[in-house]
């Protein structure tokens, strides 16, 4: 109720969804040339907000760009609905903009989220916004930016697979689990953000639209529905995703991404689902199973 | 001209007129030569003549105040520095390589040196882990690395094994013509004798041109076959190699060649 009165209130003082109309216009603009040109980082006039630089900054712009009134939001932080930075900038759009959210992920138009993809797959109409911290990956590769911005134009991807070669020689493996670099289209090497790279293969020929906003970085990149996302790898050392041994200790999944929680001080450790949304619907399809038997 | 282009006895790399320019002073004037399939030439000067402005010039690294650089990479001779950027730098790539004084400027030093050598195989397409290792591995064999090594940085290589990955790296690419900008400088004379050798094995073996700049009239007359004598940014003497330096005509090039000490 409270936050009810409250948001009638701040709507005096703030235009619908925080950011003027200008700058949302300016914002969309950048998304329609992401949109258009899959994986290319498209260069925005990124805002302050009321929030810190790296803390999904350029999320929440792209966030505040889409919303209109009948959009339902979801947000999420590694996967989970409840944690700091999802809840606070849910509570913020609940403010600004006084749009219904949900945790569920089928009934979301927008998802805004930070270091997961739900488990869930994704359909038509969705958007999925991912806070980005590093949109160029090249970087740490190429520390020049005119250098980086050429090797994107003619597609000088080869330092990419160096980096690959040098992990495989050194560990036997691909070591990079997460922000693993993708090749977009066939065109554009795209750094996924910090997504493990377990959600890599739900990027690819995802029903949903994909947008991600770097804040700090001031950058916007997409990846339009239905569009090839292939993970870099070598003939002989193809791509793989993480795998668990145990399922999950409390739904039971041996098909989502687990974390690894600490339970006592004695080396105890369980195994749960990093998706909370996920993991308490299987839990209570369980119980009802159970109910019903 | 049909018959000119399908000629065996076609040019390589042909410059005309290059002028390179700093400010008011002149890196190099007014150098024209030509280059065949094969061949070596080697640049000799004191320094400050130019020499190593001419190459940055040859090699695409720094474009010419005046003058053309044509470059034959399989279709027919082109102004390298007409043609678009990436191009150019595709070409620097694949068709030309260029080995520095200084390895450093050449090698990746935080990445293995089969890295170093992987990194141009991956430019040119190749995805198999596998067969690329094989390739570097070979590679480093015959610049008498230990392929045992090859997963070492190239920090933790002495300067002679530094020099050779460099020249792996550059030829692993197989390019038609290599730039050498003192290959043997700043090593000590037996490694310096075994780097020549080596080079000059691999350059017969392969076929390949190559231009050697140095001061080292001793490595000139061991590996060129033309040399071209440069003083103050311009071509003082041209003419092959013993001719030059057993029958030096310009007096600068006479002074040069009588600062030697007999053997």
């Amino acid at each position: 109720m409270s936050i009810a009165k409250s948001s009638q209130a701040d709507r005096a003082d703030y235009n619908f969804a925080y950011l003027d109309e200008q700058t949302k216009r300016m914002v969309r603009r950048a998304l329609l040339k992401a949109v258009a040109i899959p994986g290319y980082q498209v260069p925005f006039g990124s805002r302050e907000m009321p929030l810190a630089r790296g803390w999904g900054t350029g999320g929440i712009q792209i966030t505040a760009a889409l919303l209109g009134p009948t959009d339902v939001l979801k947000v999420i932080d590694q996967g989970a609905d409840d944690t700091t930075n999802a809840v606070s900038i849910r509570r913020f759009f609940e403010r600004v903009a006084s749009v219904k959210t949900t945790t569920a992920t089928g009934d979301a138009t927008i998802i805004q989220t930070r270091h997961r993809i739900p488990e869930q797959p994704l359909q038509t109409g969705q958007i999925i916004v991912y806070q980005v911290p590093q949109p160029e990956p090249l970087r740490g590769l190429e520390p020049r930016e005119e250098e980086t911005r050429k090797m994107h134009a003619w597609a000088e991807y080869g330092l990419m697979q160096v980096r690959l070669y040098e992990e495989i020689t050194r560990y036997g493996q691909a070591a990079t689990t997460y922000a693993y670099p993708v090749l977009v289209n066939n065109r554009y090497v795209m750094s996924p953000t910090p997504i493990p790279k377990f959600d890599n293969p739900k990027m690819d020929m995802m029903p949903a639209l994909q947008l991600f906003g770097a804040g700090r970085e001031k950058r916007i990149y997409a990846v339009p529905p239905y569009t090839s996302v292939k993970s870099l790898d070598f003939d002989d050392h193809p791509f793989t995703i993480q795998q668990w041994e145990k399922p999950c200790a409390l739904c039971g999944s041996r098909s989502s991404y687990l974390d690894e929680v600490v339970v006592d001080d004695r080396g105890g450790r369980m195994f749960i689902c990093s998706d909370t949304d996920y993991c308490g619907g299987n839990v209570t399809d369980v119980a009802s199973e159970e109910a019903s038997a | 001209m049909n018959n000119q282009l399908s000629a065996p006895e076609k040019e390589l790399l042909r410059v005309e007129d290059v002028t390179r320019l700093y400010g008011e002073r002149a890196g190099c004037l007014d150098v024209s030569l030509s280059l065949w399939p094969g061949e070596i030439l080697g640049i000799v000067g004191e320094s400050g003549s130019g020499k190593s402005t001419l190459l940055r010039c040859l090699a695409g690294i720094d474009p010419p105040t005046r003058g053309h650089i044509m470059f034959d990479s399989g279709k027919g001779l082109l102004d390298i520095y007409a043609v678009a950027e990436p191009d150019r730098r595709n070409m620097m790539r694949t068709a030309w390589g260029i080995v520095h004084q200084n390895p450093r400027d050449g090698l990746r030093m935080a990445i293995s040196a089969g890295g170093n050598l992987a990194e141009r195989l991956i430019d040119r397409g190749d995805r198999h882990y596998g067969r690329i290792r094989e390739v570097a591995r070979d590679w480093l064999q015959r610049v008498e690395i230990d392929p045992a090594r090859m997963d070492d940085k190239p920090r933790a290589f002495s300067g002679g094994m530094q020099q050779r990955l460099q020249i792996a790296r550059v030829l692993i690419s197989e390019p038609r013509l290599v730039f050498m900008d003192e290959p043997t400088g700043g090593l000590d004379v037996s490694v310096q004798a075994r780097l020549l050798d080596l080079l000059r094995v691999l350059v017969r073996d392969l076929g390949i041109a190559a231009i050697i700049v140095t001061h080292d009239l001793a490595v000139a007359r061991l590996l060129t076959d033309r040399l071209l004598v440069m003083k103050e940014g311009r071509v003082v003497e041209h003419g092959l190699t013993d001719q030059v330096l057993d029958d030096p005509h310009h007096p600068y090039t006479q002074l040069l060649t009588s600062a030697v000490l007999a053997a």
